[in-house]
């Protein structure tokens, strides 16, 4: 660890540090986590007021059509958010890790491919893997001599997979690279073959470090899943604009049947991101 | 020397030589170590100590030379590395224990995984071991929850169980408090009673008088002078010895 000398009246360049919402891993889920309860049981009070002052008597009639529809947007659409969000977290983590662990291989070419893949799928947009996917990826497929489909949505399972797969790559990296040489040296030194300090002695170590940024991971997939919205897949997006219509499109709609989606999507990562930040003060106090 | 007879050489070092890029950080070191013989390593830092030893058991290889550790040449690129790391147990200036297993467990994990012995029998070595080191009680401590010094001794106890033939010892006590210093100087000082072959790195000159057949003051990557401590602290005779010496002393 560098010195830092923070306390100091003489005329000296402090060091700079890199700080704010780029450098911080977990921006998106501390500031989610740091929304105070009060104010949003404050926002929750103001969204059918503001929409109501907006434009007067059919506002109720908006909410009394997202009343009708909620319970098949949420168990229809919602719901459906969530598997996606499942499955795609299920392959990323388990492509990411073995992608991650290729980054710290001792062999040159594996750890280079590894580190060229991450660095591709964790700094392309997200919609642009999407479409790619979709594009790329066959309609049907033939398997033993049947034709099997392949539904939008399970393309875009595959397609939320790709950043996130980046992303737990480097936490990976990250989390194996952070645990002090010395312990690397003291099992070589016992006689521990490189698999065997891997996994019994380097993994175990990380494995609580990396929960909260999985976590954290888990927060923003989430929240991205309506992006498969515009590949045709019926989740929470698509069918409240279906049900938009099917209520004829009425301008004063807008607000109730977005807004709702927000309250979902909003009480679904919320506690998420609470227990993430609160996992990780527990983790980085406990080493 | 000749003051007492000595087992057969264990530990021979023949004009090793290792560099750090273009660092040459020893430059033709040789040294035999008898079985048996407790040997102190001194010197500034940056002289190159900690390398000499860490090559003993290839942590670090070495460039040219040849080390033999009861007859294994280590300078072989076919070198049997859980043969050579049998032999030689080491213990580090910041204990190195594994922080998620206990104490009992750090000590078992290498027999167990690395010599596949059984459960049971590795059970009671690792107590008796704890034993050994006086930490009877704390089997079920987690490293967090141990000084420094039992720490210390619990590593020390975990290169134990390997069963090694010689011990390496890095500037054990550097990172203790000096109130738990002594306890790990007298568990050093018990293994080298029961005939333990211990090569030290140490900055406790103290200790060195003591309990040291032989000490080697080096410098600049080389041996600058050695002999048994009796001659070595009163009548070192190089100037860059005297001037150490003087400096610590």
């Amino acid at each position: 660890m560098a010195m830092t000398f923070d306390k100091t009246d003489l005329p000296v360049l402090k060091p700079f540090r890199m700080e704010g919402a780029p450098y911080d891993a977990f921006y998106h889920t501390r500031w989610l986590a740091g929304i105070r309860l009060r104010w949003v049981a404050v926002l929750m009070l103001l969204w059918p007021t503001a929409a109501l002052a907006q434009s007067g008597m059919a506002m109720t009639d908006a909410f009394a059509a997202l009343w009708r529809w909620m319970p098949f947007l949420v168990t229809q659409g919602f719901l459906f958010n969530i598997v996606i969000s499942l499955f795609s977290m299920l392959i990323g983590t388990t492509l990411g890790v073995m992608l991650g662990l290729g980054q710290i291989s001792r062999v040159g070419l594996v750890r280079k491919l590894a580190w060229f893949v991450t660095q591709l799928f964790r700094n392309s947009p997200w919609l642009v893997l999407l479409f790619i996917v979709l594009l790329a990826l066959p309609y049907e497929l033939n398997l033993f001599g049947q034709t099997v489909r392949i539904p939008a949505w399970m393309k875009a399972v595959f397609g939320l997979s790709l950043p996130v797969m980046a992303n737990i790559s480097e936490i990976v990296r990250g989390a194996v690279l952070s645990v002090p040489s010395g312990q690397w040296e003291a099992a070589d030194s016992l006689g521990f073959t490189r698999r065997q300090i891997l996994y019994e002695i380097i993994l175990p170590q990380c494995f609580k470090r990396m929960i909260p940024p999985w976590m954290n991971w888990y927060a923003i997939l989430t929240m991205a899943t309506p992006l498969c919205s515009l590949l045709g897949v019926e989740e929470i997006i698509t069918l409240s604009r279906q049900a938009m219509s099917a209520e004829d499109n009425q301008p004063e709609l807008l607000v109730p049947f977005y807004g709702f989606a927000l309250v979902l999507f909003f009480a679904y990562c919320y506690p998420i991101a609470r227990l993430t930040i609160w996992l990780e003060r527990r983790v980085s106090v406990k080493f | 020397m000749t003051e007492h007879q000595l087992g057969e050489p264990i530990v021979v070092m023949t004009d090793v030589h290792k560099s750090f890029g273009d660092l040459e950080v020893i430059k033709g070191v040789s040294m035999t170590v008898h079985r048996g013989e407790v040997i102190c390593i001194i010197g500034p830092s940056g002289s190159g100590k900690s390398t000499l030893i860490r090559c003993i058991n290839a942590l670090n290889p070495i460039d040219s030379g040849s080390i033999t550790v009861g007859g294994i040449e280590v300078n072989d690129a076919k070198l049997d590395t859980l043969a050579l790391r049998r032999e030689v147990g080491i213990v580090f200036q910041q204990y190195n224990l594994f922080p998620h297993k206990t104490a009992l467990e750090n000590i078992m994990m290498a027999p167990l995984k690395v010599l596949r012995e059984d459960r049971e029998t590795v059970r009671e070595r690792a107590r008796g071991l704890l034993r050994k080191v006086r930490l009877e009680g704390k089997e079920d401590a987690y490293p967090g929850e141990l000084s420094g010094g039992q720490q210390q001794r619990v590593a020390i106890a975990r290169a134990l169980a390997m069963r090694p033939e010689v011990m390496l010892f890095d500037e054990v006590t550097a990172a203790l408090d000096p109130e738990t210093v002594k306890e790990v100087l007298v568990t050093i000082k018990e293994l080298a009673a029961d005939g333990m072959t211990c090569i030290l790195v140490t900055h406790e000159m103290g200790f060195a008088r003591e309990v040291a057949d032989q000490v080697y003051f080096t410098d600049r990557g080389v041996i600058v002078e050695h002999g048994p401590p009796s001659s070595f602290f009163d009548q070192a005779s190089d100037p860059r010895t005297k001037e150490f010496l003087s400096q610590i002393l």
